[in-house]
Parts: structure tokens; sequence; C-alpha cells
């Protein structure tokens, strides 16, 4: 009796993910299949072709797009990390009322909208008369990243014996290099989580580049946002396609390579 | 779960990081000599690509290329300064704004002598919103119209009126410019009302109009009309005539089993004019009147036709186009029929924000 | 102490890219175009077009929230009796679709929603009736759902994995059935997940401008458009930044639950 109970519970818990999994992953299959349709019609098939895949990687748009996007994403998560794990350092050996208003300010950009960080930004540049481009979201990039990169320090910090460091110190060595000796191997995974995070956010951000983009400078989102809006373009499947494949390789290499291996 | 996160991320990272530098790599070769810079803000897909190239090849200045969807979303771009753009494209109403909030420089001719090649008639219309011909340079013209599907509407039903875009039949097959202005002529000139009205009154009868006809309304576009319509995914649409001459040639590649045909209403229509210009605050000036003096060349200009096939006013270029796209009257509406239409003015900034209420309003019901 | 220095570039980097930034918005929401001080603008909300799009964001967010919360529990339960590791490939499989681009993740459910779209498509060849999805609230919430999913799941299975078997069991030993330990234990322990799962739903989703746009074919105003738009083609800044004011108040409201309910940060996304 149990059993069967067990058995049709268990029957129900599967059922469940797999209609969720349809639900996650149809619109993303479908988008692979007409990736390969040789009509741009959505309804019909017209035939094998990869020429949407050639005209991808053989447009100037898009890859410069995409150029920019990791560029932004390397060198935002890069200063981001840089001037977040120093101020974590800071704020951690700074007592109570201080240190609660400079998380309460860190949490600001994290937890205010999307819209409204890129506005205020956008407000910002153009009061102080910084011209919209590259840099300006590069700079909007690292304002949002700083708060991942803290907040993923703070915790190893907490972790980390201070008499090491002040051992270190006694036995003559500087401040820079017991930092670098003592501390920094033990932050180390949250450095570079805060880095990976910030990376990851980075990529997929596209209301903030909206506000702080300028002339002639494109990140894949605000470009596919384009390219949407003025019709379709099955381009546009292709490229969804690449993105997910990399990044299911990526993770199946991850995941399960160094397993075999243990 | 987070380690496995990160692990991934940093897959990742090293991955495009190593596909990114390679790019860069390539890219920086190709960068164009040392003749400067200069920022263009035109509309989307208003352009043949290879104009751009042929340009940087022939003066060595390095074209900054941008795009706008709407002159609404182009004016507060130039209006904050956040970037400086060198040479704009915009309707002939919007120029006029920009002239009379003193954004604008004026064009030295002297740099720009194929103005020669515009056709007199343009620059009688251009002085509708640029009096003395001062501050800008015509680049395409045309006509607002209505574009439908053969075999979703019945021949008894071919759209007359700009009221057809009322008819119950096309419930949800109906295509809308979201362009203020454009939206607003549509529901003045059926009311019998000038496009270019300032009456409070009027424009709140075509707003009721407006929400009346939203029920019906599929969606609300710009540049996806025309896909959207090649698509089969509406039987009427609001469109611009220059796209006709590339829908009838993607019609009959694509082998549809449909064709569309443009009208334009009996109430009249708006005639618009797009123009170069130079913003006040443009860096790069002579730059500028060199792009705009390079698309005016005629055989600029009729290279740019054959890709975008919007109206050009450069005689020129019509001159050397093919007798049968010469009397195509839905790209070449006749010139003598003029009188029919008219040109958006601009109305002062009380009256545009009326206008934006209003469409607010409309949107919001 | 040196050590104080360090925090230096960061406090520059606050003021200069956040305090600012928000300084103007209440510059701007405060003012009115001559520079003078008048709460017009966030007294805006109240005309019937902004109040209008302002509760339809507020319903459809909430709609979305809850649809995503009745989805996500039962996931997140069903991962935890799986007693699927932390790391385990299932997991990852449900979070995956999180980093497909944001735009891209939309533009599918436009390919399939719209008139001639897939869905439709399949429909036609099963000679049914075609239904008309595209551009309509009910696009919008899907679109919500399917993009802000994940953030749901992830807070709620993190907390409920840390729940120890050891409790649930000794529940049922002492006689309670299913609901009673989903009622009286997992719900109450998993509250912080639960918290944070919802705002991290409600706030994208109440200030979304591209879903709706993208689904809603410009025919659905939501408040997230009202401002973008006021900043990108109805260049009233003022306006758009008392609507801003307004909208910061709602995730105020947020932050505020988070604090009270998540203290210890345990419902985490990430």
């Amino acid at each position: 009796m149990s059993k069967k109970i067990d058995f049709i519970k268990r029957f129900f818990q599967d059922f469940y993910l797999v209609i969720i999994l349809i639900f996650l992953y149809a619109p993303i299959a479908t988008m692979t299949v007409l990736s390969f349709n040789n009509s741009k019609s959505r309804t019909q098939w017209g035939g094998f072709t990869l020429k949407w895949y050639t005209q991808m990687f053989s447009s100037d748009t898009i890859m410069t797009a995409l150029y920019n996007t990791l560029l932004i994403a390397f060198l935002s998560s890069l200063i981001a990390v840089i001037i977040g794990t120093a101020a974590a350092i800071a704020i951690n050996g700074m007592k109570r009322v201080p240190r609660t208003i400079f998380m309460g300010i860190t949490n600001i950009p994290m937890l205010n909208a999307d819209i409204v960080t890129g506005i205020s930004l956008m407000l910002a540049f153009i009061a102080f008369g910084i011209s919209l481009g590259f840099k300006t979201i590069l700079i909007a990039h690292i304002t949002f990243n700083i708060p991942y990169v803290i907040l993923s320090v703070m915790p190893k910090l907490k972790q980390t014996d201070k008499s090491t460091y002040e051992a270190a110190l006694d036995l003559g060595a500087t401040p820079v290099y017991a930092f670098f000796k003592v501390i920094f191997p033990d932050i180390l995974p949250g450095v570079l989580s805060g880095f990976l995070m910030s990376f990851t956010m980075s990529l997929d951000d596209f209301i903030i580049t909206h506000f702080t983009r300028g002339a002639g400078i494109n990140t894949l989102s605000t470009l596919i946002y384009s390219e949407v809006r003025r019709g379709i373009k099955p381009s546009m499947y292709a490229l969804s396609t690449i993105i997910f494949f990399t990044v299911l390789v990526l993770l199946l290499i991850t995941n399960f390579a160094p397993k075999k291996k243990i | 779960m987070k380690k496995r996160l990160f692990k991934v991320a940093a897959a990742a990272a090293v991955a495009v990081l190593s596909a990114a530098l390679l790019n860069g790599c390539g890219k920086s070769a190709d960068k164009t000599g040392g003749a400067g810079e200069v920022y263009v803000y035109n509309w989307g897909e208003y352009i043949d690509e290879s104009v751009i190239e042929q340009f940087e090849e022939e003066t060595g200045i390095k074209v900054v290329y941008d795009m706008f969807e709407t002159n609404e979303e182009m004016y507060p771009v130039i209006e904050a300064g956040g970037v400086k753009y060198d040479a704009v494209c915009p309707s002939d109403y919007m120029i006029q704004k920009m002239i009379e909030n003193n954004m604008l420089a004026e064009i030295n001719f002297d740099n720009v002598p194929n103005i020669k090649e515009i056709d007199k008639p343009f620059m009688e219309m251009t002085k509708s919103f640029d009096p003395e011909n001062k501050y800008s340079a015509p680049y395409c013209w045309g006509t607002v119209g209505i574009l439908y599907n053969t075999s979703m509407v019945a021949p008894e039903d071919v759209p007359t009126s700009w009221l057809d875009l009322w008819d119950e039949k096309f419930d949800d097959n109906i295509l809308m410019q979201d362009s203020v202005r454009d939206a607003f002529m549509i529901a003045l000139k059926p009311l019998g009302y000038s496009m270019n009205t300032t009456s409070r009154e009027e424009l709140a009868e075509a707003r009721d109009l407006l929400i009346e006809q939203k029920p019906l309304v599929q969606a609300y576009v710009i540049d996806q009309v025309r896909d959207k319509m090649i698509g089969g995914e509406a039987a009427l649409g609001v469109i611009y005539s220059g796209e006709m001459l590339y829908i009838q040639q993607e019609v009959a590649d694509l082998g549809l089993d449909y064709t569309l045909e443009y009208v334009i209403p009996e109430e009249g229509t708006c005639l618009w004019l797009d123009s170069w210009v130079i913003p006040a605050n443009a860096p790069n000036k002579e730059n500028a009147e060199k792009w705009i003096n390079f698309l005016l060349r005629p055989d600029i200009a009729k290279k740019n036709f054959d890709y975008i096939t919007y109206a050009t006013p450069n005689k020129g270029a019509f001159d050397m186009l093919e007798p049968e796209i010469q009397n195509n009257k839905a790209i070449f509406p006749d010139v003598s029929t003029f009188k029919d239409f008219e040109v958006f003015k601009y109305l002062g900034d009380d009256v545009d924000s009326i206008y934006n209420d209003f469409w607010k309003e409309v949107k919001s019901k | 102490m040196n050590k104080k220095l360090l925090s230096g570039p960061y406090t520059l980097w606050m003021i200069g890219f956040t305090i600012i930034p928000l300084a103007l918005i209440v510059y701007y929401g405060l003012t009115d175009r001559s520079g003078a001080f008048t709460l017009a603008n966030i007294i805006a909300i109240t005309t019937a077009e902004h109040s209008k799009a302002l509760w339809l964001s507020l319903g459809l967010s909430f709609v979305s929230t809850l649809i995503c919360l009745i989805l996500a529990y039962p996931l997140a339960m069903v991962l935890r009796a799986k007693g699927v590791g932390q790391g385990s490939f299932i997991v990852f499989i449900f979070i995956l679709p999180m980093w497909m681009n944001f735009l891209l993740r939309t533009l599918a459910w436009q390919t399939l929603l719209e008139k001639n779209g897939v869905i439709n498509g399949i429909l036609t060849t099963l000679h049914l009736p075609t239904q008309n999805l595209i551009n309509t609230p009910g696009a919008i919430v899907l679109g919500m759902v399917y993009n802000f999913l994940p953030f749901m799941v992830l807070p709620i299975y993190n907390v409920l994995v840390k729940i120890d078997d050891n409790v649930i069991n000794a529940a049922k030993d002492l006689g309670a059935n299913f609901t009673q330990v989903l009622l009286r234990i997992l719900l109450p322990l998993s509250v912080p997940g639960i918290v944070s799962g919802i705002t991290m739903v409600f706030v994208p989703a109440l200030t979304t401008f591209v879903i709706s746009n993208l689904l809603g074919g410009s025919k659905i105003l939501l408040i997230g458009n009202v401002i973008e738009q006021e900043f990108t083609k109805g260049s009233n800044w003022n306006l758009g930044s008392g609507l801003s004011l307004v909208l910061m108040f709602f995730i105020l409201i947020s932050m505020a639950l988070i604090a009270k309910y998540d203290k210890n940060g345990e419902g985490s996304t990430f």
C-alpha cells in the first residue's frame, strides 16, 4: 500500500518536473529549430540551412557588439573587484555605525530598480558633462558590480584570523606583503566569486546600458533590442542558439569532467 | 550550487575573453586614417551601409554611426548633449523645433556644392520649416498611407479612407504607427481638421477617435510594420511610402500567395521630408558638411535609393533611375497633387505636451 | 590607520555614481523645468493615465509573483525531496535558461505567441481556431513569469535544503501528516526564502518596460513604459524623475520587508 502511494508520489513529482522543464525549454528549443529554417516564416519549414549562422558571423555589428559586451563585462568586473575588495577590507575593520551606513549604501544599486539606476546615472553623466559612450557604460557596470564583490568578500573576511596577519606584521612584514601572503589567499574564493558574479551580471544587463550608452556603441543586449523592434531577424535565433549551447557545453565540461577524475 | 555557478562562469569568462582578444586584434587593423571623425545620427535602416564605407575610403574620415526610431526619441538626445553628433537626419517639423530652440548650426553651403542637385520643389518645401534654406539639406521624402494585404482584404473593402482603419472587420488586424504626430494625423484628417491643429478641442476629438480604434489595433509599431505585413501578420498597416519598393521585391522573392498594396486615403496625408542638419554643438562641423555633400552626390544618392527605396529629392539621382521606377506613383507621387497634402509643423512646446498627454491617454486606455 | 584609506576609492565612487545620481533624480523630481520647487511631478501619479499604468503594473507584477510562487514552491520541494545535492545537474538544468540573454528569452516568447507564431501554427495544423495571444496582459504575465521564475526558485530552494531532515521525521513520528508538516514546519522555516524570492520577482516585474514593449505591442502601458518614454521620447525629465520617486517608494517597501524577514541573508539567491 505505502509502496503504491510512494510510486504515485514519485510519478507526480517527476511529472511536475517535466512540465516545468517543458515550460522553460520550449521557447529555447523553438528558436534553435527556427535558426536552421531556410524560410523566414515561423510556421513553415523551408528546409535546412546554415545561412543565418553565416549571416550572423559575417555581421560586423553583431561581432562588434559581442566584443563590446565581453570587454565591458571583463573590465567592469576587474575594476569592481579591485575597488570592492579594498572597500570590503576597510568596512570589515570599521565600527558598527559606519559599517551599517556603508553596507546600506552598498545595497542601494542591488535592490534599486534597474530603470531608476540607469536613469539616475544618465542624469549624472549629463550633469557632469561626461559624453555618453563606452566609458559611461563601463562606469555604470562597475557601479552595479561593486556591491556583488563586497557581498561575496565580506563573509570570507569575517572568517580570516586577524592574529596571523598581526603576527606577520610583528615579524617584520610590510602591511602590503602581509596582506598578500596571509589574508589574500583566504579571501581569494570570495574575490573570485565576486568577479564571476559581476561578469555574469554585466553580460545580462540591458536596462542600465540602454540609458547610459552613446553613439555607435552597442552591447549584445541593446543590439538585440533594436533589432527585435525593427523586425524578424533569424540571425537573432542563430545568436541565441550559439549562446545557449556555449553555456551548456561549458556547464557540462565544468560539472562532469572533474568528477570523473575523482 | 554557488560553486558550480562560478565554475561555469569562470570557464565562460576565459572562453569569451580569448575570443574577445582575438576579435580585438583583428579590429584594430581597420581603423581609418587621421582625417578625424564624423558622428552621424540617422533613422534605422535608412542608409546603404556600403555608402558609409565608401565615404570612409574616399575621405579618410571615420564614421561613427548611430540610429534612432522616431523624431521624438532623437530630440532629447541632442538636447541633452550627452552625445555630440555632427550630422542628424530629422523630419520637417522636428527641424523647425530645433531651429526655434537654437539647436542647429547654419550649414556652410560653400562646402556642400551638391545642394544644387536637389530638385527645386523640395527647396521650396523646405522653406515651410527652414524659411531661408540655411539649416537643412533634403535627404528623402514621401507620404504616409495604408498598406493592405490582398488576401485578407476583399476587393470591395480596399481602404480608401483613413476611417477604414476603424472597420470592425479588421479587428486585431490593424497595425498603427507608434509615433505621436503620425497617429494624430490619421485621426485628424478624417475629422476634417488640419494635422497641424493647435486647438485642444480638435485634438481631444482625435484622441477620442484613437481610443475608439484601440481595441481593433493589433499593435503600435514603427519599423516592424514592414516585416509584420510581409509575414501576413495583419491586414492593414500604416506605413511610409518609401518601404513600398522593398516590400514588393521581398513579396516577389518569397513567392507569397498574396501581394501588398499601398493606398493614400482620400482625405489626404502628410508629405514629409527628412533632411540632414548639423547640431549647434557639433564638434566636427566641416566633416559633417563633407558627409552631407557626399550623400547629395547623384551617384551616391542613387546607390542609397536602390537600397533604402525611399524617394530621393535628388534630381541627378532621379534621372538615373529606370523609367518604370520613376513612374511608380506609390514612391514618387505626382508633384501636381501636392495641394491635398500637408507638411508637419512644429507647434510649440505647449501644444507638444498636449499631444504627448493625449497620446499617453490613448496608450493607457 | 591606513586601512581606512582603502575605502577611499569606494567612497568616492559611491558618492559620485550612486548618491549624486539619486540626488539628481530627487532634484529633478521635485522641480519643474525652470528649476522651481514643485510637487506636481509626484502628484502627477494621480492622473488617470498614470495611476492606471501604476495599478496595471502592480496588478500584473502581483499576479506574476503569485504564479512564480505557486510554481516555484512545489518545484523547490520536489527538488529537495528528490534529495538532489546543491550542485546537482537537475538543479542546474532549472536555472540554465537564466543564463540566456534576457532579451533573447523574451524574443523567444514573441516568436511563440505571435499571430503567425509557432503556437498558432500548431493550432492551425490541428484544425483548431487560432488564439489571440500576443499583445495581451496575459502575454506580459507569461513573459514576466518565464524571465523571473528562477529568481523565485533559487532562494526558496536554498532555504529548504538547509532544513534538517530529522526535524521533518520527528514531526512525522509524532503523527503529523503532510499538510501539517508543510504548514507548521516547511513554510515557517522558508519564510526568508519566500520573502527574498517575492522581492526578486516583484521589483523587476513592477518596473519593467522591455517585456511590456516586446510582448504587449506598445498597447499596454506600464509605469516602467511611462517613465522610459518621459526620458527617451517625451523629454520631460522632471515628470519621469517624479514618477521614478513614486516607484522607489514601492521598492523601499520591499527592502524593508527583506530587512524584516531575512535578517541573516539566508534567502539570498546566490
